[in-house]
């Protein structure tokens, strides 16, 4: 049997990446995610790896960027604030298809706000930050086994697709403590990027062949010269100012993510089998709602939990699997109702979907939610 | 016909450039490639050119790295060095050189240029310094001198200057330096001496920009603009034998700084070996 250690979710993040082969951190101190840093300046040279702490977030992106191109699987952690920062350069990574993980550590804002307090108010922010359209993969741990395992999918999905992925976590998961069994690291399924050019004859270092999305990467200083550059560029990585050849490559970009939504969706139900009421959360809330779940069903109630893994895109082919059954739906986020709008839109009209949400950084609990829960429809529509 | 230098080092396919005629930044682009070219060849020492990795901004000047014919990165504005921290750190037996313009790396990446000094990374910056914004057609740039005119200084600029290769050496760069474009030999041998320099170097280009800065300043076309560089930026050696008198609104060229602190990835792949070594016990 496993050894049973005792981790907090941030930390628990950091030895998921280690075993998914991150070897380069750069980042700069911010709670509540400070502690991946520290992890990280600890335990990456021991591996070999590669730690420093930047100036500002708007170097450690680009950094984490740099090490990427040059062959390093690479990751930074932040929260709100630096998350902001960041943004510019996390659509440069989707647009010159570099790798890389993204944490953010979510606290309560805007601003400043409450940098102690949980939140998840960054959720629109990660889909929607940088400017222009471009693929998003968002995933969101609940626990902190769920820190390791799923940042180690968070790595094969960045490498596999070429992209910048999200790791939203927030105060709770990353600052909560619990005794888990770390998965064995030699049977974790590790992908890593397709690094040679010479797929037939075309050598161009962002050529697709027909009905593929991703083009080959390799590093620099292995023997192949070429370009990477944020412009809308074509094959070769050279800037043009074809509308024909921008429109491709951002359908393309785009399309890495669309055409590819069910290999990239995960979700949890729980209780779902015969349940007439979801409630949808993510990340830090999933707990609460577990136990309310829980209440409510030991009250008769039939009721269930939807808990979108992938945030973004979010998953709204396996919601739409629930609607036939479903009655009612209830949201539960730490926000002002970000989630709410992809489920709305998902649902489209068919269903109440009622929210429950907070933005005074205080948690959301299960009696919070069984309360919610005991409102008649009418009521919590009302609000 | 293109020169032997063109065939080998540049992207034949993506010239003629983007410069303004008269524009000193395709000298300075060709000092860099004369440099490499010289480094490569050289019989004692050479580098490797796959080694070589140009890592650029936004801007002007950033373009040249579109135009050189080695591995070559188009970042975004003012990030430029810290891409390249990233590079240097993930291979640090890279050539890791920046190219970048005095708005991209003292305005916007200010904060960059400071701390990769201060750290010592082995990065080559060469800065193409044209006191200007020419990109987005003129506007003030941090190293606009006091009064003169640019488009968002239509009443004469009110800031006061940076002097790029001085602040480098004053956040701790260990090799700091001053070339233009009218000295080209005296700038290539600069600008080897800074890629074959260990740590943290930057080389601050003075460049000429006759379209924007030159036009609202009066300072002629591109002729007068060399002819007051050639009268006015003096190479280190003629520089200190002239009296002080004579010095008097003259500018130093050549190498301001030196220094043989440890460089950063050496001084972090010891603690590698010493955490691996730790763990073996």
């Amino acid at each position: 049997m496993a050894k049973t250690v005792l981790m907090q979710g941030n930390e628990a993040a950091v030895e998921g990446a280690l075993a998914a082969g991150m070897r380069f951190f750069a980042g700069y101190p911010i709670t509540p995610s400070t502690e991946i840093a520290e992890a990280c300046a600890l335990r990456l040279p021991q591996e070999g790896g590669k730690f420093i702490q930047m100036e500002d977030e708007l170097a450690s992106i680009a950094a984490v960027l740099g090490a990427s191109a040059a062959g390093m699987k690479a990751m930074t952690a932040t929260s709100g604030p630096g998350f902001s920062l960041m943004q510019e350069n996390i659509g440069y990574g989707a647009m010159a298809e570099i790798p890389c993980v993204i944490i953010d550590v979510q606290r309560a804002g805007p601003s400043t706000g409450l940098p102690t307090s949980p939140s998840q108010g960054d959720y629109m922010q990660a889909k929607w930050g940088t400017h222009g359209d471009h693929p998003v993969i968002a995933l969101s741990p609940a626990t902190v086994l769920e820190c390791y395992t799923l940042i180690v999918r968070a790595f094969n999905l960045a490498e596999k697709y070429r992209t910048p992925v999200i790791f939203l976590m927030d105060e709770i998961v990353g600052h909560m403590r619990e005794g888990i069994e770390l998965p064995d690291p030699n049977r974790l399924i590790i992908n890593h990027r397709k690094m040679s050019f010479h797929d037939g004859a075309n050598k161009q270092c962002y050529y697709v062949p027909e009905g593929k999305y991703v083009p080959a990467m390799k590093p620099f200083g292995q023997g192949e010269r070429y370009n990477i550059t944020g412009l809308a560029h074509d094959e070769s990585g050279f800037p043009v100012n074809s509308s024909e050849i921008a429109g491709k490559l951002i359908t393309r970009l785009l399309d890495k993510v669309e055409k590819n939504v069910d290999d990239i969706t995960r979700v949890e139900e729980y209780a779902m089998d015969d349940a007439e009421t979801a409630v949808v959360c993510f990340g830090g809330t999933t707990r609460a709602v577990m136990d309310a779940v829980l209440a409510a069903r030991a009250d008769g109630k039939k009721v269930g939990m939807f808990r979108p893994i992938t945030v973004w895109p979010f998953p709204e082919k396996q919601l739409l699997a629930r609607l036939p059954q479903l009655k009612r739906i209830l949201m539960v986020e730490h926000n002002h109702g970000q989630m709410l709008l992809e489920v709305q839109r998902t649902v489209g009209g068919t269903l109440p979907v009622d929210f429950l949400g907070r933005v005074d950084g205080t948690v959301i609990s299960p009696s919070d939610i069984l309360a919610k829960l005991n409102e008649t429809e009418g009521q919590s529509h009302a609000e | 016909m293109p020169s032997d230098l063109v065939h080998l080092y540049m992207r034949i396919d993506h010239l003629p450039q983007i410069w303004c005629p008269g524009c000193g930044n395709g000298v300075i682009m060709h000092d860099v490639a004369v440099a490499i070219d010289e480094l490569i060849h050289d019989e004692e020492n050479s580098i490797n050119r796959e080694d070589i990795v140009i890592v650029s901004g936004i801007g002007c000047s950033s373009r040249a790295a579109g135009y050189l014919d080695f591995n070559s990165i188009h970042t975004t504005h003012g990030r430029a060095i810290a891409f390249a921290s990233g590079i240097k750190m993930a291979n640090p037996k890279l050539h890791v050189i920046v190219l970048t313009g005095d708005g991209d790396c003292s305005a916007i990446g200010g904060n960059h240029l400071i701390h990769a000094a201060r750290r010592n990374l082995g990065l080559t910056v060469i800065c193409f310094n044209n006191d200007i914004y020419g990109m987005t057609g003129g506007q003030y740039s941090p190293t606009t001198p006091n009064g003169d005119r640019a488009t968002t200084a239509p009443y004469g600029n009110v800031d006061r200057p940076f002097d790029i290769a001085n602040l480098a050496t004053g956040a701790g760069a260990s090799f700091s330096a001053r070339g233009d474009v009218y000295h080209a030999r005296e700038t290539i041998d600069i600008i080897k001496q800074a890629i074959r320099h260990k740590g943290f170097s930057l080389v601050d280009v003075y460049s000429i920009c006759p379209t924007y800065y030159g036009r609202k300043n009066k300072k002629g076309d591109a002729v007068e603009m060399l002819n007051w560089q050639k009268e006015n930026l003096i190479p280190t050696a003629r520089y200190y034998s002239m009296s002080e008198e004579d010095r008097v609104g003259k500018k130093i060229i050549g190498i301001l700084s030196f220094n043989d602190y440890p460089e950063y990835t050496e001084e972090y792949a010891k603690i590698i070996a010493s955490c691996r070594k730790a763990r073996k016990k």
